[in-house]
């Protein structure tokens, strides 16, 4: 199958972050952001020191900031909810001025609300990207496995992973084709088209997980994927055949 | 509805956390009996479907979208318990692999949107199903009433679990109705193209359908029938 998948946030690289190991990643990603969850928001200094430690990971991984910042907008929705906040929380509120001498009425306790939310998502939102940045997702995996995830769930992630592509390029084509012959997918008179596709979207991706399953039995699949054991560069070639299949 | 890290507090979002591992733990085993060794293809190319879903926006007004959330179709085709499995790891790919959703808030998430959404919309398909006549063409319909019904469901639970351990000074009736209103408008999205994604797959392949099983058609299934893409 086509190269390239499932890389779509990965930014290649040899740095000290890089070659950390993926298990290693993944606890001290999440003992990050619990931090910065459990970190009262009115500590304003302690998020500067979060943020300092983030960043000295970022410069220390040598992946720039003009890669990771624009896949920041995932994060957009919730800024808006939680500017959104002051003017809705209760409690006292405060008059700020605007310029052509309006004023604007906020809640006091809204506007701590909003930064909270508004720096805990945005420190969660870029240590999330540094770990998907510099972590090839077979490698997350491997981390995955070591801290004891389920077999199962660690294999049903990587097919998905490795057929998430695939699926999608499945999709792509069949939205070309309805654009094609005069269909707008987003609009909701053309709803029934739409269903048409996502239906025999099913229907394919269900058959060829029947023929991937086929195709692994065929190959001697006895329910444990060997691949995710051992490291992928030495063993690009002996890759487990039914992962390709 | 990804719900970053901060939205709620430590304690809400471990004790998400555990719900969600749970959940998840018996999906595995359900989802194992069900499909045995052809879980990890199976349970990853519906997961790879699901995701695939997501992509699809559709204009909810005032210039914003809402897209597909996928757990009643989920549930209708492949049966609740695979179908929460998926969605979950959905959202577990998302949220360490793509950024989307915080990983303290992947417990609350995994709770909300996979085992909610494919619960509530499956029990409400089932009831509604009971009533309807037995016959295939009443399955669309009642996959459309389950998701109309488990998206403002799950933003309803949403508001509970802000109520408990929220970070902003909200009211909760003024969350619950601006999180419900909101996303009724997304549940009829949601119903319409659930039920008409159920009846397109009903079309090609009712076997397919995990919902339909039991359910007598009037014709054998038409394997020739193909769905024009």
């Amino acid at each position: 199958m086509g190269a390239g998948h499932g890389h779509r946030l990965h930014f290649h690289g040899h740095s000290a972050v890089h070659r950390a190991p993926a298990h290693l990643k993944i606890l001290l990603l999440l003992a990050f952001v619990l931090a910065v969850v459990a970190t009262p928001r009115e500590w304003y200094p302690v998020f500067g020191g979060h943020l300092l430690l983030l960043l000295a990971v970022i410069v220390a991984s040598r992946v720039p900031f003009r890669y990771l910042l624009p896949r920041m907008v995932l994060e957009v929705p919730f800024l808006v909810f939680a500017a959104l906040i002051p003017f809705v929380a209760e409690g006292p509120r405060v008059a700020v001025p605007l310029p052509g001498g309006l004023e604007l009425s906020l809640s006091e306790s809204g506007l701590v609300a909003a930064w909270g939310l508004a720096v805990k998502g945005t420190l969660g939102v870029l240590a999330s990207l540094t770990l998907a940045a510099t972590t090839e997702p077979t490698e997350v995996l491997r981390g995955l496995q070591r801290l004891r995830m389920p077999e199962l769930l660690v294999q049903i992630m990587g097919f998905m992973v490795r057929y998430l592509d695939v699926v999608s390029a499945d999709l792509g084509r069949m939205i070309t084709a309805m654009k094609s012959r005069g269909v707008d997918p987003r609009s909701p008179r053309q709803w029934p088209a739409l269903a048409r596709t996502l239906g025999a979207l099913f229907v394919r991706s269900y058959e060829r997980g029947e023929r991937v399953h086929l195709a692994m039995l065929s190959r001697g699949y006895d329910g444990r994927l060997p691949d995710l054991d051992t490291p992928p560069r030495s063993s690009a070639a002996t890759r487990s055949p039914w992962v390709h299949s | 509805m990804h719900v970053p890290d901060g939205f709620f507090d430590a304690p809400t979002s471990v004790a998400t956390g555990v719900v969600a591992a749970a959940g998840v733990g018996v999906a595995l085993r359900k989802a194992r009996a069900e499909l045995d060794d052809r879980t990890a293809p199976m349970a990853g190319l519906v997961a790879a479907f699901v995701f695939a879903g997501q992509m699809i926006n559709f204009p909810v007004g005032a210039g914003t979208s809402g897209h597909l959330l996928g757990g009643a179709l989920a549930a209708v085709l492949v049966g609740p318990w695979t179908g929460a499995l998926c969605v979950s790891v959905v959202l577990l790919v998302q949220a360490l692999f793509m950024a989307d959703g915080g990983l303290t808030a992947l417990g609350t998430n995994i709770t909300l949107m996979a085992l909610v959404g494919a619960f509530v919309g499956y029990g409400v398909f089932r009831l509604v199903l009971a009533v309807l006549p037995k016959r295939l063409g009443s399955v669309p319909v009642a996959a459309a009433l389950g998701a109309l019904v488990s998206v403002p469901t799950a933003a309803a639970a949403f508001t509970l679990l802000f109520a408990i351990g929220g970070t902003a000074d909200v009211a909760t009736g003024k969350v619950l109705a601006a999180m419900v209103g909101w996303h009724l408008v997304i549940g009829i999205g949601e119903a319409v193209i659930t039920g008409l994604v159920v009846s397109a797959v009903i079309t090609s392949r009712p076997d397919l359908v995990h919902g339909a099983r039991g359910v007598r058609g009037r014709r054998a299934p038409l394997l020739t029938e193909e769905v024009p893409a």
